[in-house]
Protein backbone atom coordinates (compact mmCIF):
# COMPACT_ATOMS: atom_id res chain seq x y z
CA UNK A 1 0.00 0.00 0.00
CA UNK A 2 3.19 2.34 1.03
CA UNK A 3 4.35 1.60 -2.11
CA UNK A 4 1.40 2.34 -4.01
CA UNK A 5 1.35 5.32 -2.66
CA UNK A 6 5.03 6.48 -2.98
CA UNK A 7 4.61 5.54 -6.78
CA UNK A 8 1.11 7.83 -6.94
CA UNK A 9 3.50 10.78 -5.64
CA UNK A 10 6.11 9.85 -7.65
CA UNK A 11 3.39 9.93 -10.61
CA UNK A 12 1.59 13.22 -9.33
CA UNK A 13 5.16 15.11 -8.96
CA UNK A 14 5.92 14.24 -12.74
CA UNK A 15 2.37 15.73 -13.79
CA UNK A 16 3.08 18.92 -11.87
CA UNK A 17 6.73 19.61 -13.39
CA UNK A 18 4.55 19.04 -16.77
CA UNK A 19 1.44 21.22 -15.80
CA UNK A 20 3.54 24.24 -15.09
CA UNK A 21 5.50 24.20 -18.40
CA UNK A 22 2.45 24.20 -19.79
CA UNK A 23 1.60 27.71 -18.20
CA UNK A 24 0.07 28.68 -15.27
CA UNK A 25 -3.66 28.66 -14.82
CA UNK A 26 -4.88 31.12 -12.57
CA UNK A 27 -9.12 32.12 -11.52
CA UNK A 28 -9.93 35.68 -11.96
CA UNK A 29 -10.83 37.20 -8.33
CA UNK A 30 -11.89 40.87 -9.56
CA UNK A 31 -15.11 41.99 -10.96
CA UNK A 32 -13.27 41.17 -14.31
CA UNK A 33 -10.14 41.23 -16.34
CA UNK A 34 -9.53 43.14 -19.50
CA UNK A 35 -7.49 41.99 -22.33
CA UNK A 36 -5.49 43.74 -24.57
CA UNK A 37 -4.58 43.68 -28.25
CA UNK A 38 -1.23 44.32 -26.91
CA UNK A 39 1.36 44.86 -24.50
CA UNK A 40 1.10 48.07 -23.58
CA UNK A 41 -1.66 50.91 -21.73
CA UNK A 42 -2.89 52.30 -25.14
CA UNK A 43 -4.04 49.47 -26.82
CA UNK A 44 -7.54 49.05 -26.80
CA UNK A 45 -9.60 46.01 -24.77
CA UNK A 46 -11.12 43.26 -26.83
CA UNK A 47 -12.32 41.00 -23.98
CA UNK A 48 -13.24 40.94 -20.40
CA UNK A 49 -13.15 37.55 -18.50
CA UNK A 50 -15.43 37.74 -15.26
CA UNK A 51 -14.64 36.42 -11.96
CA UNK A 52 -14.93 33.01 -11.12
CA UNK A 53 -13.50 32.25 -15.00
CA UNK A 54 -10.01 30.28 -15.59
CA UNK A 55 -7.36 32.02 -17.83
CA UNK A 56 -4.14 30.06 -19.05
CA UNK A 57 -0.66 32.58 -18.19
CA UNK A 58 1.18 32.06 -21.35
CA UNK A 59 3.96 34.17 -21.16
CA UNK A 60 5.27 37.68 -20.04
CA UNK A 61 6.52 41.24 -21.54
CA UNK A 62 7.81 44.09 -19.18
CA UNK A 63 4.56 44.60 -16.94
CA UNK A 64 2.18 42.42 -19.09
CA UNK A 65 0.77 39.13 -19.35
CA UNK A 66 -0.49 37.18 -22.43
CA UNK A 67 -3.26 34.98 -21.38
CA UNK A 68 -5.97 32.46 -23.06
CA UNK A 69 -9.50 32.53 -21.69
CA UNK A 70 -11.83 29.59 -21.75
CA UNK A 71 -13.01 30.35 -24.75
CA UNK A 72 -9.19 30.35 -26.82
CA UNK A 73 -8.90 34.03 -26.72
CA UNK A 74 -5.68 35.79 -26.71
CA UNK A 75 -5.14 39.19 -24.60
CA UNK A 76 -2.63 40.91 -22.96
CA UNK A 77 -3.65 41.99 -19.25
CA UNK A 78 -1.66 44.26 -17.25
CA UNK A 79 0.47 43.21 -13.78
CA UNK A 80 -2.04 45.30 -11.89
CA UNK A 81 -4.80 43.31 -12.88
CA UNK A 82 -2.76 39.82 -12.94
CA UNK A 83 -1.39 40.34 -9.20
CA UNK A 84 -5.55 39.90 -7.90
CA UNK A 85 -5.99 36.49 -9.76
CA UNK A 86 -5.95 33.20 -7.78
CA UNK A 87 -3.74 30.31 -8.36
CA UNK A 88 -4.28 26.88 -7.82
CA UNK A 89 -3.30 27.08 -4.17
CA UNK A 90 -6.27 29.65 -3.43
CA UNK A 91 -3.69 32.55 -2.85
CA UNK A 92 -2.97 35.79 -4.67
CA UNK A 93 -0.79 35.32 -7.38
CA UNK A 94 2.59 36.71 -6.36
CA UNK A 95 4.68 38.67 -8.74
CA UNK A 96 8.13 38.79 -7.72
CA UNK A 97 9.07 41.81 -9.34
CA UNK A 98 12.05 44.20 -7.72
CA UNK A 99 11.34 47.36 -6.31
CA UNK A 100 12.18 50.21 -4.63
CA UNK A 101 12.84 47.89 -1.20
CA UNK A 102 14.77 45.95 -2.96
CA UNK A 103 17.37 48.70 -4.20
CA UNK A 104 20.44 48.21 -1.93
CA UNK A 105 19.62 44.98 -1.14
CA UNK A 106 20.53 43.55 -4.09
CA UNK A 107 23.30 41.40 -4.74
CA UNK A 108 24.10 41.84 -8.70
CA UNK A 109 24.60 45.42 -10.55
CA UNK A 110 25.23 45.57 -14.65
CA UNK A 111 25.99 49.03 -15.98
CA UNK A 112 26.72 51.29 -18.86
CA UNK A 113 28.47 54.46 -18.08
CA UNK A 114 29.69 57.34 -20.37
CA UNK A 115 32.53 60.08 -19.57
CA UNK A 116 35.74 61.79 -19.43
CA UNK A 117 38.94 60.52 -18.71
CA UNK A 118 41.91 62.61 -18.28
CA UNK A 119 40.57 64.81 -21.95
CA UNK A 120 39.39 61.23 -23.49
CA UNK A 121 36.21 59.83 -23.85
CA UNK A 122 35.62 57.17 -22.03
CA UNK A 123 32.81 54.05 -22.42
CA UNK A 124 32.53 51.68 -19.50
CA UNK A 125 30.66 48.80 -18.99
CA UNK A 126 30.31 47.21 -15.43
CA UNK A 127 29.51 44.66 -13.20
CA UNK A 128 29.35 44.24 -9.10
CA UNK A 129 28.56 41.51 -6.99
CA UNK A 130 27.68 42.67 -3.22
CA UNK A 131 28.59 40.70 -0.23
CA UNK A 132 26.69 42.57 1.90
CA UNK A 133 24.35 45.72 1.60
CA UNK A 134 27.56 48.08 2.10
CA UNK A 135 30.05 46.04 0.33
CA UNK A 136 30.36 45.16 -3.48
CA UNK A 137 33.10 44.09 -6.03
CA UNK A 138 33.04 45.95 -9.20
CA UNK A 139 35.08 44.76 -12.42
CA UNK A 140 34.81 47.66 -14.89
CA UNK A 141 36.27 47.80 -18.60
CA UNK A 142 36.53 50.89 -20.56
CA UNK A 143 37.19 51.87 -24.04
CA UNK A 144 39.14 55.54 -24.02
CA UNK A 145 39.00 57.48 -27.18
CA UNK A 146 41.19 60.49 -27.29
CA UNK A 147 42.59 63.08 -29.58
CA UNK A 148 45.71 62.30 -29.72
CA UNK A 149 45.76 58.15 -28.30
CA UNK A 150 43.13 55.08 -27.76
CA UNK A 151 43.23 52.40 -25.03
CA UNK A 152 41.57 50.49 -22.79
CA UNK A 153 41.48 49.33 -19.06
CA UNK A 154 40.52 46.86 -17.08
CA UNK A 155 39.78 47.51 -13.73
CA UNK A 156 38.83 45.31 -10.10
CA UNK A 157 37.78 47.44 -6.73
CA UNK A 158 35.20 47.83 -4.19
CA UNK A 159 32.78 50.08 -3.76
CA UNK A 160 30.85 50.98 0.19
CA UNK A 161 27.80 52.13 0.30
CA UNK A 162 27.25 53.91 3.78
CA UNK A 163 23.34 54.13 3.44
CA UNK A 164 22.00 51.42 1.37
CA UNK A 165 18.27 52.52 2.17
CA UNK A 166 18.14 55.90 0.51
CA UNK A 167 16.76 56.12 -2.53
CA UNK A 168 19.48 58.21 -3.91
CA UNK A 169 22.68 56.02 -2.46
CA UNK A 170 26.15 57.99 -2.22
CA UNK A 171 29.21 55.56 -2.48
CA UNK A 172 32.79 55.42 -2.24
CA UNK A 173 35.64 53.15 -4.40
CA UNK A 174 39.15 52.32 -4.39
CA UNK A 175 40.36 49.80 -6.56
CA UNK A 176 43.35 48.57 -9.11
CA UNK A 177 44.32 47.42 -12.45
CA UNK A 178 46.22 47.80 -15.97
CA UNK A 179 45.41 50.63 -18.39
CA UNK A 180 46.90 50.34 -22.12
CA UNK A 181 47.64 53.73 -23.88
CA UNK A 182 47.87 53.66 -27.59
CA UNK A 183 48.81 56.83 -29.12
CA UNK A 184 47.28 57.61 -32.67
CA UNK A 185 49.45 56.71 -35.62
CA UNK A 186 49.70 60.40 -37.23
CA UNK A 187 52.11 60.92 -33.53
CA UNK A 188 55.47 60.17 -34.22
CA UNK A 189 57.94 58.41 -31.91
CA UNK A 190 55.57 57.25 -29.42
CA UNK A 191 54.59 53.54 -28.36
CA UNK A 192 52.08 51.54 -26.71
CA UNK A 193 52.02 51.63 -22.89
CA UNK A 194 50.84 49.42 -20.41
CA UNK A 195 50.67 50.05 -17.26
CA UNK A 196 49.25 49.63 -13.80
CA UNK A 197 46.49 51.99 -12.12
CA UNK A 198 44.72 52.64 -9.13
CA UNK A 199 42.21 54.60 -8.21
CA UNK A 200 40.08 55.99 -5.63
CA UNK A 201 36.29 57.77 -6.33
CA UNK A 202 33.25 59.26 -4.75
CA UNK A 203 29.67 58.39 -6.93
CA UNK A 204 26.36 58.46 -6.24
CA UNK A 205 23.64 56.07 -7.42
CA UNK A 206 19.68 56.60 -7.46
CA UNK A 207 16.69 53.77 -7.62
CA UNK A 208 14.84 55.15 -10.48
CA UNK A 209 11.82 52.64 -11.36
CA UNK A 210 11.74 48.73 -11.75
CA UNK A 211 15.35 47.49 -11.71
CA UNK A 212 16.88 50.38 -13.00
CA UNK A 213 19.46 52.69 -11.48
CA UNK A 214 21.23 55.59 -12.90
CA UNK A 215 24.58 56.66 -11.31
CA UNK A 216 27.52 59.15 -11.44
CA UNK A 217 30.68 59.16 -10.36
CA UNK A 218 34.15 60.99 -10.47
CA UNK A 219 37.76 58.81 -9.87
CA UNK A 220 41.17 60.31 -9.43
CA UNK A 221 43.59 57.77 -11.04
CA UNK A 222 47.69 57.46 -10.43
CA UNK A 223 49.08 55.53 -13.46
CA UNK A 224 52.22 53.94 -12.01
CA UNK A 225 54.52 54.71 -15.29
CA UNK A 226 58.25 53.35 -15.53
CA UNK A 227 58.96 57.24 -16.49
CA UNK A 228 60.41 59.44 -13.28
CA UNK A 229 57.07 60.79 -12.58
CA UNK A 230 53.44 58.67 -12.00
CA UNK A 231 50.50 60.17 -14.13
CA UNK A 232 47.55 61.30 -12.11
CA UNK A 233 44.36 61.39 -14.40
CA UNK A 234 41.01 62.42 -13.31
CA UNK A 235 37.38 60.44 -14.75
CA UNK A 236 33.77 61.75 -14.53
CA UNK A 237 30.91 59.50 -16.10
CA UNK A 238 27.72 59.14 -15.66
CA UNK A 239 25.16 56.28 -17.22
CA UNK A 240 22.54 53.56 -16.19
CA UNK A 241 22.76 50.38 -14.33
CA UNK A 242 20.69 47.54 -13.63
CA UNK A 243 20.24 45.60 -10.44
CA UNK A 244 18.97 41.76 -9.55
CA UNK B 1 10.12 20.03 14.06
CA UNK B 2 10.92 16.16 14.23
CA UNK B 3 8.21 15.38 12.00
CA UNK B 4 9.72 17.90 9.39
CA UNK B 5 12.49 16.62 9.31
CA UNK B 6 11.06 12.74 9.12
CA UNK B 7 8.95 14.25 5.89
CA UNK B 8 12.10 15.55 4.18
CA UNK B 9 14.05 12.33 4.76
CA UNK B 10 10.90 10.51 3.19
CA UNK B 11 11.00 12.70 0.49
CA UNK B 12 14.30 12.14 0.04
CA UNK B 13 14.75 8.33 0.20
CA UNK B 14 11.44 8.17 -2.16
CA UNK B 15 13.25 9.86 -4.64
CA UNK B 16 16.31 8.22 -4.91
CA UNK B 17 15.03 4.75 -4.46
CA UNK B 18 11.75 5.00 -6.06
CA UNK B 19 9.68 2.64 -5.74
CA UNK B 20 11.33 -0.54 -4.79
CA UNK B 21 12.64 -0.17 -1.73
CA UNK B 22 10.87 1.04 1.99
CA UNK B 23 13.82 1.16 4.68
CA UNK B 24 11.85 3.49 7.24
CA UNK B 25 8.68 1.56 8.41
CA UNK B 26 11.23 -0.66 10.93
CA UNK B 27 13.38 2.61 11.92
CA UNK B 28 10.89 5.52 12.44
CA UNK B 29 10.92 6.83 15.82
CA UNK B 30 8.80 7.10 18.43
CA UNK B 31 7.73 11.25 18.59
CA UNK B 32 8.49 12.76 21.51
CA UNK B 33 5.73 13.60 24.21
CA UNK B 34 5.10 17.24 24.59
CA UNK B 35 6.66 18.68 27.47
CA UNK B 36 4.40 19.20 30.44
CA UNK B 37 2.73 22.66 30.68
CA UNK B 38 4.36 24.84 33.35
CA UNK B 39 2.92 26.62 36.60
CA UNK B 40 0.30 29.38 35.37
CA UNK B 41 0.83 28.52 31.75
CA UNK B 42 -2.47 27.16 30.20
CA UNK B 43 -2.18 23.81 28.92
CA UNK B 44 -1.66 22.98 25.31
CA UNK B 45 -4.96 20.28 24.29
CA UNK B 46 -3.93 20.85 20.57
CA UNK B 47 -0.68 21.36 19.13
CA UNK B 48 -1.53 21.69 15.54
CA UNK B 49 0.25 20.10 13.01
CA UNK B 50 -0.64 21.55 9.96
CA UNK B 51 2.47 23.18 7.85
CA UNK B 52 2.20 26.53 6.35
CA UNK B 53 2.18 26.02 2.14
CA UNK B 54 4.72 28.17 0.89
CA UNK B 55 3.75 29.62 -2.17
CA UNK B 56 6.94 30.05 -4.54
CA UNK B 57 6.00 32.16 -7.50
CA UNK B 58 4.76 30.69 -10.64
CA UNK B 59 7.46 30.46 -13.43
CA UNK B 60 6.10 32.42 -16.41
CA UNK B 61 7.95 32.52 -19.56
CA UNK B 62 9.44 36.15 -19.14
CA UNK B 63 9.90 37.68 -23.12
CA UNK B 64 11.97 40.81 -22.36
CA UNK B 65 15.03 40.48 -24.71
CA UNK B 66 15.25 41.26 -28.17
CA UNK B 67 18.11 40.05 -30.65
CA UNK B 68 18.85 39.94 -34.34
CA UNK B 69 20.50 40.64 -37.21
CA UNK B 70 20.35 43.72 -39.63
CA UNK B 71 21.46 45.10 -43.15
CA UNK B 72 21.27 48.03 -44.85
CA UNK B 73 23.03 50.73 -46.15
CA UNK B 74 25.72 53.26 -45.18
CA UNK B 75 26.62 56.72 -45.46
CA UNK B 76 30.30 56.82 -44.99
CA UNK B 77 30.66 60.73 -45.21
CA UNK B 78 33.09 61.48 -48.29
CA UNK B 79 33.22 57.86 -48.85
CA UNK B 80 30.52 56.29 -50.63
CA UNK B 81 27.36 54.54 -49.97
CA UNK B 82 27.88 50.62 -48.58
CA UNK B 83 26.04 47.81 -47.61
CA UNK B 84 26.35 47.68 -43.79
CA UNK B 85 25.55 44.16 -41.90
CA UNK B 86 24.99 44.34 -38.17
CA UNK B 87 23.18 42.82 -34.84
CA UNK B 88 21.57 44.09 -32.51
CA UNK B 89 20.27 42.84 -28.94
CA UNK B 90 17.99 44.79 -26.85
CA UNK B 91 16.80 44.47 -23.35
CA UNK B 92 12.73 45.75 -22.76
CA UNK B 93 13.14 47.81 -19.09
CA UNK B 94 9.25 48.59 -19.66
CA UNK B 95 7.21 49.15 -22.15
CA UNK B 96 8.54 52.55 -22.70
CA UNK B 97 11.95 52.25 -22.59
CA UNK B 98 14.41 49.52 -23.78
CA UNK B 99 18.52 49.26 -23.53
CA UNK B 100 20.33 48.23 -26.59
CA UNK B 101 23.57 47.34 -28.30
CA UNK B 102 24.48 47.53 -31.75
CA UNK B 103 27.52 46.50 -33.72
CA UNK B 104 27.94 46.64 -37.37
CA UNK B 105 30.47 46.81 -40.23
CA UNK B 106 30.91 47.95 -43.58
CA UNK B 107 33.25 48.58 -46.64
CA UNK B 108 33.59 52.22 -47.46
CA UNK B 109 34.47 53.38 -51.02
CA UNK B 110 36.61 55.84 -52.65
CA UNK B 111 36.78 59.74 -51.91
CA UNK B 112 35.85 62.26 -54.25
CA UNK B 113 39.25 63.54 -54.00
CA UNK B 114 40.94 60.25 -54.60
CA UNK B 115 38.69 59.47 -57.50
CA UNK B 116 39.62 62.73 -59.44
CA UNK B 117 43.07 63.54 -58.00
CA UNK B 118 44.76 59.91 -59.30
CA UNK B 119 46.98 59.64 -56.91
CA UNK B 120 47.43 57.12 -54.35
CA UNK B 121 44.55 55.90 -52.15
CA UNK B 122 44.38 58.04 -48.57
CA UNK B 123 43.62 54.36 -46.89
CA UNK B 124 44.47 50.46 -47.32
CA UNK B 125 41.86 48.37 -47.79
CA UNK B 126 41.96 47.55 -43.74
CA UNK B 127 41.79 51.11 -42.58
CA UNK B 128 38.63 51.26 -45.11
CA UNK B 129 36.73 48.85 -43.20
CA UNK B 130 34.48 50.76 -40.70
CA UNK B 131 32.81 49.06 -37.83
CA UNK B 132 31.27 50.47 -34.85
CA UNK B 133 29.39 49.38 -32.07
CA UNK B 134 26.63 51.47 -29.77
CA UNK B 135 25.65 50.96 -26.46
CA UNK B 136 22.45 52.62 -25.47
CA UNK B 137 18.90 53.59 -24.81
CA UNK B 138 15.60 53.87 -26.82
CA UNK B 139 12.23 55.27 -25.82
CA UNK B 140 9.02 54.07 -27.26
CA UNK B 141 7.42 57.36 -28.62
CA UNK B 142 4.61 56.17 -30.70
CA UNK B 143 2.84 52.61 -30.05
CA UNK B 144 0.15 51.26 -31.84
CA UNK B 145 -1.16 49.33 -34.08
CA UNK B 146 -0.03 48.66 -38.02
CA UNK B 147 -3.23 47.54 -40.40
CA UNK B 148 -2.93 45.64 -43.18
CA UNK B 149 -5.89 45.32 -45.41
CA UNK B 150 -8.91 44.94 -43.40
CA UNK B 151 -8.17 41.43 -41.48
CA UNK B 152 -4.41 41.82 -40.72
CA UNK B 153 -3.35 43.88 -37.35
CA UNK B 154 -0.25 44.26 -36.37
CA UNK B 155 1.79 45.67 -32.74
CA UNK B 156 4.08 48.33 -33.64
CA UNK B 157 6.27 51.14 -32.11
CA UNK B 158 8.18 53.85 -33.82
CA UNK B 159 10.84 54.59 -31.37
CA UNK B 160 13.89 57.22 -30.88
CA UNK B 161 17.18 55.91 -29.25
CA UNK B 162 20.62 57.53 -28.54
CA UNK B 163 23.38 56.11 -28.07
CA UNK B 164 27.43 55.71 -27.34
CA UNK B 165 30.12 53.79 -28.29
CA UNK B 166 32.91 53.92 -31.00
CA UNK B 167 33.78 53.84 -34.66
CA UNK B 168 36.97 52.23 -36.07
CA UNK B 169 38.09 53.83 -39.79
CA UNK B 170 40.94 55.00 -41.42
CA UNK B 171 43.16 53.56 -38.78
CA UNK B 172 41.83 54.63 -35.58
CA UNK B 173 39.14 54.52 -32.94
CA UNK B 174 36.67 57.45 -32.93
CA UNK B 175 33.86 58.10 -29.65
CA UNK B 176 30.84 57.66 -31.44
CA UNK B 177 27.28 59.32 -30.61
CA UNK B 178 24.82 57.45 -32.47
CA UNK B 179 21.38 59.08 -32.46
CA UNK B 180 18.12 56.99 -34.06
CA UNK B 181 14.60 56.44 -35.20
CA UNK B 182 13.30 53.42 -35.61
CA UNK B 183 9.63 51.47 -36.22
CA UNK B 184 8.98 48.19 -34.79
CA UNK B 185 6.56 45.97 -36.72
CA UNK B 186 5.82 42.29 -35.11
CA UNK B 187 4.69 39.97 -37.48
CA UNK B 188 4.24 37.11 -34.85
CA UNK B 189 4.24 37.25 -30.96
CA UNK B 190 7.86 36.89 -30.98
CA UNK B 191 9.22 38.18 -34.23
CA UNK B 192 9.75 41.56 -34.85
CA UNK B 193 10.47 43.67 -38.28
CA UNK B 194 12.43 46.63 -38.04
CA UNK B 195 12.91 49.83 -40.19
CA UNK B 196 16.15 51.74 -38.96
CA UNK B 197 17.41 55.01 -39.41
CA UNK B 198 20.77 56.41 -37.34
CA UNK B 199 23.39 58.75 -37.33
CA UNK B 200 26.48 58.20 -36.46
CA UNK B 201 28.59 61.41 -35.69
CA UNK B 202 32.10 61.11 -34.91
CA UNK B 203 35.18 63.61 -35.33
CA UNK B 204 37.48 62.33 -38.13
CA UNK B 205 40.58 64.39 -39.72
CA UNK B 206 41.23 62.23 -42.78
CA UNK B 207 41.88 65.72 -44.86
CA UNK B 208 44.20 67.20 -42.86
CA UNK B 209 41.52 69.33 -40.16
CA UNK B 210 39.31 68.05 -37.58
CA UNK B 211 35.64 67.77 -38.83
CA UNK B 212 32.37 66.21 -37.45
CA UNK B 213 31.29 63.78 -40.01
CA UNK B 214 27.96 62.55 -40.03
CA UNK B 215 27.31 58.80 -41.23
CA UNK B 216 23.96 57.96 -41.94
CA UNK B 217 22.46 54.39 -42.04
CA UNK B 218 19.27 52.87 -43.24
CA UNK B 219 18.68 49.66 -42.19
CA UNK B 220 15.85 46.65 -42.15
CA UNK B 221 16.28 43.91 -39.26
CA UNK B 222 14.87 40.66 -38.02
CA UNK B 223 14.80 39.88 -34.17
CA UNK B 224 13.50 37.40 -32.07
CA UNK B 225 11.90 37.96 -28.48
CA UNK B 226 13.30 36.03 -25.83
Amino acid sequence: MARLAACGLLIFLAAAATARAQGLEVTVADPYLEMRTGPGRGYPVVNVVERGERVQVEKRRTDWFQVIDENGREGWVHKGQMSETLVPAGVKMDIDDPSREDFGAHRREVGLLVGDYGGSNVVTAYGAYAFNEHLAAELAVAHLLGNFSDGQYLTLGVTHVPRPDWRIQPFLSIGTGVIRIEPKGTLVGTEVRTDQVAYAGVGVRAYLARRFIIRGEYKEYVVFTDRDENEEDTEWKIGFAFFF
Amino acid sequence: MENRIRILLLSAVVLVTGCSYMPWRKDAPEAEPPPPPEAGETPVVIDPQVERREVKPAKIDTENWEAGLYVGSLSVEDFEVNPVYGARIAYHVSEDFFAEAIVGTSDAGFSSFERLSGGAPLLTDSERQFTYYSLGFGWNALPGEIFLGGKRAYNSAVYLTLGAGATRFAGGDRFTLTAGAGARILVRDWLAVHLDMRDHIHEIDVFGANKTSHNYEASLSLTAFF
